[in-house]
């Protein structure tokens, strides 16, 4: 009973996580029809950055700011250099490109930081009972802080006027443009925050296992996941989905080992991809 | 789709086969004149092209990119691995059987489920499957020897039985190399063949394909099991080079790497993948001489550089002529 507990909370909080993770790669995708396959990458360069400057400074929140600045900095100048050629070209070309790319942000962060785990400190402290069960308070920080980040984008998106202008080159692009909407830069913008949002988590999720050069695929073909069970470019889809499968990992982690746990949502991926292509959590197209 | 062809008369593809008559010959000369390293490279750039030539049925005929051929590489050196350790004396025939069957086998699983599915979702499914048998491959410990692999011995080289010997560098390269070129002239065969034909209007215009009548969803099934019988055939030659069976070779990294070589060298052109191969495994003997790990900095760059600027690959010039 108490595992079962212990589990719900991993879920839920992991899929808080995953849920921010995703939702940049969905925006990404939503917008551009890129499918980032560096997004998980750019996750773990936050997570060193964040690391960084935590070790500097002290500062657990400057961490994390700094590290959503520098990687939504990075995140721009990728989508100037390597991706901005590629628009109108096979959304399949842009796969292989960010490939590429992840494979350099890899082996830079290998240069850079060596092959040992980081350890990113907690900021919050301390752990509090429930029914006899312990539960470290920075996990349910950590999904607070992620649900708060999650609910400003969504009010970013929904109500900012450049929210607005993203949402509106996601439904038309080429009328966006005769309306006066900068769409070449709002491509831009999209692709920094969604790195900022990678950043972040990566920063976020740093207490929990520790910070490595290999973390990142991971991380990519879980939003994948994530982001095909929730419905391509859809944002509350795919954090309900995020919650959805991290909770089956975590009830699966149960029964077998947590390296096999994985192929749960393997499955999960593909008896969506097969019965409900559209994603789980959208409303049936008609 | 397939009448249009036929109706121009083909020119004599002369200067085709004088090329592929040079370039074998060049192959065969190899081993005798390079130093072992060099020997032992080119063994490992024709089985590693043979494998993106696998691949480049799907990316490059049919148009579906295909990021899961690990897992039929894989399964192919652990087929070979099962049978090198089961069945005492240890015998190539049954290697090769072995192997053959497992990739053709996982190949029919994944297809069966990912062919329903277009571009960027079919990529991510193939992916999926691959690590499915990763992970599967990596955790069954008892079977597999989990994150150590296999190690087992090479089988002696005999054809038919007639005549038995064991393999050195120079016959190895000779009989990968006999191997290769089947496979090649096999696939080159079956993607000019009507079946081919049918591939290739997938790749151009599927609603149309389907219009005309073709069950689309059949042919692309026995694409992919076709891709993976090719892809489990490298893994065995693989395995039989290097006399082990690891969970690396099964890792999606290798998948990307397949579909690099593709990109690089030109897709859709059957020989373009080993030239991609050679360019990519060269590029990386150079640069790692002198930046060790770190040579993926430089090799992704020029890959990145590569898509933008040259998306026809390094023969996506000779395109045309190859497969006429």
């Amino acid at each position: 009973m108490d595992q079962i507990l212990v589990q719900t909370l991993h879920g839920l909080v992991n899929g808080m996580v995953l849920a921010m993770v995703a939702s940049g790669l969905t925006l990404i995708f939503g917008i551009m029809d890129i499918v980032n396959f560096a997004h998980g990458d750019l996750l773990m360069l936050g997570a060193f950055v964040g690391a960084s400057v935590l070790g500097v400074t002290g500062n657990y929140w400057l961490a994390l700011l700094a590290a959503a600045v520098v990687i939504a900095l990075l995140g721009a100048l990728l989508q100037v250099t390597t991706l901005r050629p590629l628009i109108g070209r096979d959304p399949l070309t842009t796969i292989l490109a960010t490939f590429g790319v992840s494979l350099v942000i890899q082996k830079y962060a290998l240069w850079q930081w060596g092959p040992s785990v980081r350890r990113i400190s907690e900021p919050v402290r301390g752990d509090f009972t429930m029914f006899h069960v312990q539960y470290p308070w920075y996990r349910i920080a950590t999904a607070i802080l992620a649900g708060l980040i999650l609910a400003g984008l969504w009010l970013f998106l929904k109500y900012g006027k450049y929210g607005i202008w993203i949402r509106a080159t996601t439904q038309d692009r080429v009328m966006a443009q005769a309306m006066g909407i900068p769409v070449p830069l709002v491509y831009t913008a999209v692709f920094a925050i969604g790195s900022a949002m990678a950043a972040a988590s990566g920063v976020l999720f740093g207490p929990f296992a520790g910070v490595t050069q290999t973390m990142g695929f991971d991380f990519t073909l879980r939003a994948f996941i994530v982001v095909v069970v929730g419905g391509m470019g859809n944002l509350g889809g795919s954090i309900l989905a995020s919650i959805f499968v991290s909770l089956l990992e975590a009830y699966a982690a149960i029964v077998v080992s947590p390296a096999q746990a994985v192929i749960v949502s393997f499955v999960v991926l593909v008896l969506t991809m097969l019965f409900r292509p559209t994603g789980l959590f959208v409303p049936t197209p008609k | 789709m397939t009448a249009t062809p036929a109706a121009r008369p083909r020119p004599p593809a002369v200067g085709y086969w004088i090329g592929f008559a040079v370039v074998g010959a060049l192959l065969v000369v190899a081993p005798l004149v390079l130093p072992p390293f060099w020997q032992r490279f080119a063994t490992e750039i024709l089985i590693w092209g043979l494998l993106a030539m696998s691949s480049d049925i799907l990316i490059g005929y049919t148009g579906m990119v295909s990021f899961g051929h690990s897992a039929f590489f894989g399964l192919g050196m652990y087929g070979a691995a099962a049978a090198l350790l089961t069945v005492k004396p240890p015998s190539l025939g049954l290697a090769l059987f072995y192997g053959l069957v497992a990739a053709g086998v996982a190949a029919v699983f994944v297809a069966y489920f990912a062919t329903r599915l277009r571009d960027i979702y079919f990529a991510i499914s193939t992916l999926v499957f691959s690590q499915i048998f990763y992970v599967i491959i990596f955790t069954w410990t008892e079977v597999t020897g989990g994150e150590n692999g296999l190690t087992f011995r090479q089988p002696s080289l005999s054809i038919l039985g007639f005549w038995s010997d064991r393999f050195t560098p120079t016959t190895l390269h000779w009989f990968v190399l006999a191997v290769v070129l089947v496979s090649y002239l096999l696939v080159r065969r079956i993607t000019q063949s009507p079946f081919g034909m049918v591939l290739q209007s997938i790749r151009e215009n599927e609603p149309r394909t389907r219009a005309i009548g073709y069950h689309v969803e059949r042919y692309k099934i026995v694409a992919v099991m076709l891709s993976g019988l090719f892809a489990g055939l490298a893994g065995v030659l693989y395995a039989i080079q290097n006399k082990f069976a690891a969970p690396d070779f099964v890792f999606f990294v290798v998948s990307g790497e397949v579909v690099i070589f593709n990109v690089m060298g030109g897709m859709g052109t059957l020989v373009g993948p080993f030239a991609g191969a050679a360019f990519f495994l060269l590029l990386r003997e150079g640069l790692s001489r002198f930046l060790t790990e770190y040579y993926l900095i430089p090799l992704g760059i020029i890959f990145v550089i590569m898509i933008i600027f040259l998306p026809q690959g390094l023969l996506g010039f000779l395109r045309r002529r190859l497969n006429d």
